[in-house]
């Protein structure tokens, strides 16, 4: 007897192949993994993000305003997507996350301009995701030195200026100093939470099944639901006490400030973590051991933390994936909180993102319902 | 009488292949009937489709007088099954465990149905202890203990005694018998011979077809077997030869004696003929269950009709 077999490691070696091989979902993991990732990486996240939604409020319509909004166009980095009729409108838009920027051209603006009084653009960005924010702003700065040159040439105070006609004043709202960790932190709330509770519920019944304690369960007169239910109920309480800890942690450590939002807040950490919870027992239904189950977690966690706007801002994503990402109910979670924690969101401007998350959470336990099987076939 | 099992014609296929064919069962209420069969005969699938935990690809009946398929949730309550694998939660304790089931079985009197159960099983010291550091005879008996909590009508239990010690079976069947008296019905799946002679009546299923069904007598005769007992010192040592005779079909030593068995008594004896010498003695006796079912198994491998051996 010899204490290393090379012909023992390789009868294992052949074994784990085989048994690998059968295990046709680690395969396509193996496969469609790094294919996913890289074209994620690869495309997906563009870290300067261009064509972000911007609102005008016009205050005066003159060709100066004009060749000034063509201006802010032309740097690819603004969508003049609509136009505000007053201020409170504009930071509505702006608050309600419908836009990225707020551009205000003053009234009175031609005049000035005329008068070499080197009249201010307001540019008020939502700077709760700076990355989004950053490239956008930078383009403006050429912005004074080009935009009016041709409407000014001819007039005598166009000719041989060495000073801007006029200013753009950039106001970061919501984080004016562009902490980024005001944007993370927020986010990592919703990604530690789908982490761990998705895998949890996901692992908790695949568990079952896999001991065969299933088979005692189903024996007894408990319901789909009941099973759901009973399941999931520990693990809302889970969660919450999550949410707790990363909050203390977020004001204690980083100062992640808390403008209010409390109502919309709550309502989508609750959907949120019933969502998550769901989705996990959907897996467990789909999966035949917790091996599985874990991968198909993770699958679910990939997209969560790539394409959920929580590392890369989603406006810089191409539509396609924007598209994956709207489906992804961290997307939404995490509008919410930052709506809420940045912005001091109202329950009627969280709106959106709440109802998104009640649907995921209707849809998702609807197929769980369906696909938990009331017997061994 | 009414009867607690009716069901006919259940077929399962798991993967294009036949488990379990046209099986048909009745049993009267208040009786216990032992489920026998070699292994993969289709004992646990014909007892899961039962209790609802497994569908018929076709068959029908009732159990205690619910549909199978309709009315699977009614026969839940009123049954009690306890699975060839342990399957209770091993990471909650014994107390726990049998908690877990009065709840589900939404039970009154939670807390002295647990005490009571946990005293019959003498295990009111270890209640805190986990199930899975049980031992398996150990955990055995608390299947059993929580398959009975809820006071069912009819029990399924999936070789209940495996693994169990001598003492602890003989009170099990006791139980079992005590069960019956007060109108529990009990099919109980075994691989015991003594216990398939401790039940009223037997049910035998080899390839997932039920070849014999009878009072334990009633199969022995209806097998018509011959078998011949042979004694004497060193009777054991012609088994090798014995086996390979036209007209013998099994040879088996019990202890000191064999017992040689075929189905045509004239080819049999013609067999053992050679051996009728000083020290040999044979005997004709009548064949036990297990001769029996060895040659019901016998069959059904060269693949001849079953259906001969059936029939109530
Ligand atoms: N879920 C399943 N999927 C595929 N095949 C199965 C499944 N369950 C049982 N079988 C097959 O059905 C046949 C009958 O199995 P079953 O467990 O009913 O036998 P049994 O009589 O209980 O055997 P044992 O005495 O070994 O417990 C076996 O060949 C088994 O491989
Ligand atoms: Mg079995």
């Amino acid at each position: 007897m010899s204490f290393f077999s090379p012909a023992r490691v390789l009868a294992i070696l052949a074994k784990e192949f085989i048994q690998l091989r059968r295990e046709r979902l680690t395969y396509a993991m193996i496969l469609v993994f790094p294919v996913v990732q890289l074209l994620l990486f690869g495309y997906a996240i563009n870290d300067l993000p261009r064509h972000l939604p911007t609102a005008v409020l016009v205050q005066e319509d003159s060709t100066f305003a004009r060749s000034i909004l063509a201006a802010v166009k032309n740097t690819a980095f603004f969508d003049l997507v609509a136009a505000a009729r007053t201020p409170a409108e504009l930071d509505d838009m702006l608050r309600r996350g419908q836009v990225q920027f707020a551009v205000t051209i003053p009234g009175d603006f031609s005049r000035r301009v005329i008068r070499g009084d080197r009249p201010q653009i307001l540019v008020e960005a939502d700077a709760s995701d700076p990355t989004a924010t950053g490239g956008a702003v930078s383009a403006l700065a050429g912005l004074p030195a080009q935009a009016l040159e041709r409407d000014l040439t001819g007039l005598p105070q166009g000719r041989g200026r060495s000073v801007e006609p006029f200013e753009v004043v950039v106001h970061n709202r919501y984080n004016p100093e562009s902490i980024t960790a005001y944007n993370i932190v927020p986010g990592l709330l919703g990604v530690i939470l789908s982490m761990t509770l998705v895998m949890m519920t996901g692992l908790g019944v695949t568990r079952e099944r896999e001991r065969g304690t299933m088979e005692f369960l189903l024996s007894t007169p408990a319901q789909p639901l009941e099973v759901m239910v009973g399941k999931l109920a520990p693990y809302v309480v889970v969660g919450l006490i999550q949410t707790s800890i990363i909050l203390v942690l977020a004001k204690g450590l980083f100062d992640v400030p808390m403008a209010g939002g409390w109502a919309g807040l709550g309502l989508g950490i609750f959907l949120f973590i019933v969502g998550s919870l769901t989705l996990g027992f959907l897996i467990s239904t789909l999966a035949r051991t917790q091996l599985q189950a874990m991968q198909m977690a993770f699958f679910y966690m990939m997209p969560s933390i790539l394409l959920s706007g929580f590392i890369f801002p989603f406006r810089g994503m191409p539509l396609w994936a924007q598209a994956i990402g709207s489906a992804i109910p961290v997307t939404h979670f995490l509008r919410i909180v930052r709506g809420a924690l940045l912005k001091g969101q109202s329950l009627a401007d969280a709106w959106p993102s709440l109802c998104a998350l009640a649907i995921f959470v209707c849809v998702v336990s609807a197929l769980a319902m369906l696909r938990f099987r009331r017997t061994l076939d | 009488m009414t009867l607690a099992i009716d069901v006919a014609g259940l077929s399962k296929s798991f993967g294009g292949r036949r488990v379990v064919e046209d099986f048909a069962i009745q049993l009267e209420t208040g009786r216990i009937c032992g489920f026998l069969g070699p292994n993969g005969a289709g004992k646990t699938t014909t007892l899961r489709m039962l209790c609802g935990l497994l569908t018929p690809d076709s068959g029908h009946g009732t159990c205690l007088g619910f549909d199978i398929g309709a009315q699977a949730d009614e026969i839940k309550r009123r049954t009690g099954y306890m699975t060839q694998r342990f399957s209770l939660y091993e990471d909650l304790t014994i107390e726990e465990n049998l908690t877990f089931i009065a709840r589900v079985y939404g039970l009154d009197r939670r807390g002295e149905r647990v005490g009571e159960a946990l005293k019959a099983l003498g295990l009111e010291a270890r209640r805190r202890q986990l199930a899975g550091a049980l031992s398996g005879g150990w955990k055995q008996r608390l299947a059993l203990a929580g398959a009975t909590l809820h006071e069912p009508k009819l029990l399924l239990l999936d070789e209940p005694t495996a693994g169990v010690d001598p003492r602890a079976r003989r009170t099990f069947w006791d139980e079992i018998h005590a069960l019956s008296r007060k109108g529990l019905t009990v099919l109980v799946s075994t691989h015991y011979m003594d216990e398939a002679e401790r039940c009223h009546e037997i049910a035998y299923i080899a390839a997932g077809r039920l070849l014999a069904r009878g009072t334990a007598d009633e199969v022995v005769e209806k097998a018509h077997l011959a078998t011949f007992r042979g004694e004497g010192a060193g009777v054991d040592r012609l088994s090798p030869e014995l086996a390979g005779k036209p007209g013998v079909e099994s040879v088996a030593a019990f202890g000191p004696t064999l017992h040689v068995s075929g189905p045509d008594p004239a080819a049999l004896e013609a067999a053992i003929a050679p051996y009728r010498r000083a020290p040999f003695v044979w005997t004709k006796v009548s064949p036990s269950l297990e001769d029996v079912f060895i040659h019901l198994m016998g069959r059904v491998e060269e693949g001849s009709a079953p259906g001969a051996g059936a029939g109530r």
